[in-house]
């Protein structure tokens, strides 16, 4: 989905979101109140530039309109792959506008990501996944890299990954996989509008997504053993 | 001199905390193993890749956690991830003196892919909230493998990292920018450019790292000690003027090194003389000739 079709979707009280170079910004009106909107199109790729505009976007709102809910609309290829971002670093810059949007969550605000077309690894964790709750349409794609990289990085051969990325919950791209692993709060089917206030008015600041993953039964594993590590109790499969 | 490179992280935990004072939780006796490896017919680990536990520093309790690179390099996966938040939260629980994250990973665990992701997301909420509870995170990074992709985010995430020259901090490694863009792009097999880009020199050099030393457990251990009462002398937290210093500095890095391809570029333009001797100088000498030029690292 383009992201004007979406926003009409998402705000039909309005919006004064503008994009420049792969970059959104701007705020809307969901529900009577003023909520501010960053995100990305066309999958691009998130190098450094993209990633400081997006954190400076976030320290305005901080610092311009304490208690502000922000939307940050996910549409990337993942992490750009240069040696110039990575000669500057760009774990860092990614690093910052993970920091910056877990600033704005300790200070009120609400923080929702929502995946409305792809999300890859590196341009998703410091943006969707670590919103307080993060949502996806139902035709969006979520993956950790593709599948020729992590063929050889992981020796596994590609075509074995491609039948595994089918249908296997740990390797495929729909959204039904990252919500049952609790990576995902929801999948919004329709009425986009009506499920952001939903979601704004639900927005918890902690992280509950190891025990929505044991609930949904997608990641059975990671709410025992860090339950387990915390209160030195054993292991019990579900 | 003792190699932290060389070590393990069984080995390395002994040689960082007070000696006898690490109690491993969840160790690997409880046998518990990622789920996801046997469908790849690829081998477990009875600790998935990852000590965690709580010790003494310096007589001080201090959280901590090693990640083993000879095991899928000290990847992430479901268990490794949930046995780092389990432990980052149970350092809030006990109100522990400091974090110690021993970090040695490429990252998302790809033979787990989308339970990787989640989980490496979830450490680096954990470190933040262990920092909102005024915990100080300090990283370590001087292991084989280096620290990449999403734990070369969390690392960032933390008060302090403290880097060796061999140790490396990048987020996407040299062969899949290399797989992505073609060997023009970067050239995976050259290993100078390969350490002028993500060593501890260059990192140190643009503020990515806070403090570096020779490739010692002794001088890894000091420099902890010293970072966390560095931190704890102000505050562990993320604050908004901190974070806008952070944004300022990687704003003037992108404008100070406009059109530059080199690492050694980058140097001459902080100002350090004769740079192209940068990789071939001791720690120690280093550190005296970088100082001044450093650009101001954020905490």
């Amino acid at each position: 989905m383009n992201w004007q079709t979406l926003a009409t979707q998402l705000f039909p009280g309005g919006h004064d979101i503008v994009e420049r170079d792969n970059f959104l910004s701007g705020s809307a009106q969901v529900d009577g109140q003023t909520v501010a909107v960053i995100g990305t199109t066309e999958h691009v790729p998130i190098g450094i530039e993209i990633a400081l505009a997006q954190a400076q976007a976030i320290l305005e709102t901080v610092q311009a309109h304490p208690g502000r809910p922000i939307l940050i609309l996910v549409d990337t290829q993942g992490q750009r792959l240069r040696h110039r971002d990575e000669m500057l670093g760009i774990n860092s810059y990614m690093a910052h506008l993970g920091k910056c949007v877990d600033l704005a969550r300790r200070r009120g605000h609400a923080v929702i990501g929502l995946v409305y077309d792809q999300a890859l690894s590196g341009g998703f964790i410091t943006s969707g996944l670590i919103a307080s709750a993060c949502y996806a349409l139902p035709q969006a794609t979520i993956r950790v890299m593709g599948l020729p990289a992590m063929a050889r990085i992981t020796k596994v051969p590609e075509e074995r990954l491609t039948e595994l990325a089918r249908d296997n919950p740990v390797f495929a791209p729909g959204p039904e996989n990252y919500l049952r692993m609790g990576g995902l709060h929801g999948i919004w089917a329709d009425d986009l509008a009506a499920r952001l206030v939903e979601a704004l008015a639900s927005c918890a600041m902690e992280d509950g997504r190891m025990a929505l993953g044991l609930e949904r039964g997608g990641r059975l594993l990671a709410q025992p053993v860090a339950e387990a590590v915390r209160t030195g109790g054993h292991v019990r499969p579900a | 001199m003792s190699s932290y490179l060389e070590l393990t992280a069984r080995q390395r935990i002994p040689a960082i905390f007070d000696p006898g004072s690490f109690e491993e939780l969840l160790p690997p006796s409880a046998r518990v193993v990622s789920p996801h490896l046997a469908q790849l017919d690829a081998p477990v680990s009875f600790d998935d890749g990852v000590v965690v536990g709580r010790g003494l520093l310096d007589g001080r309790v201090v959280f901590g956690a090693a990640q083993e690179g000879g095991f899928m390099g000290g990847a992430v996966g479901e268990v490794h991830g949930a046995k780092l938040v389990g432990m980052l939260r149970r350092a809030i629980d006990e109100r522990a003196h400091a974090v110690l994250l021993l970090l040695e990973s490429g990252g998302v665990r790809l033979h787990e892919a989308n339970a990787g992701l989640i989980a490496v997301s979830e450490v680096m909420r954990a470190m933040l909230d262990a920092r909102a509870a005024d915990i100080p995170v300090v990283a370590l990074v001087g292991g084989a493998n280096g620290c990449f992709g999403g734990m070369g985010i969390s690392a960032r995430c933390a008060n302090t990292v403290i880097m060796s020259e061999e140790g490396r901090l990048a987020m996407s490694g040299p062969e899949v920018i290399e797989t992505a863009n073609g060997v023009e792009e970067f050239d995976s097999r050259d290993r100078a450019l390969v350490w002028r880009t993500t060593g501890g020199k260059h990192r140190y050099l643009l503020g990515d790292c806070q403090v570096l030393v020779p490739d010692d457990t002794a001088a890894f251990r000091a420099a902890a000690v010293q970072a966390i009462a560095d931190i704890r002398a102000g505050s562990a937290s993320l604050t908004l003027e901190g974070l806008l210093d952070e944004q300022a500095m990687l704003a003037r890095r992108l404008l100070d090194t406009a059109g530059l391809a080199d690492p050694v570029d980058v140097w001459r333009q902080l100002g350090v003389p004769d740079p192209g001797a940068v990789p071939m100088l001791e720690a120690d000498a280093f550190m005296q000739l970088a100082a001044p030029y450093r650009a101001g690292g954020q905490r």
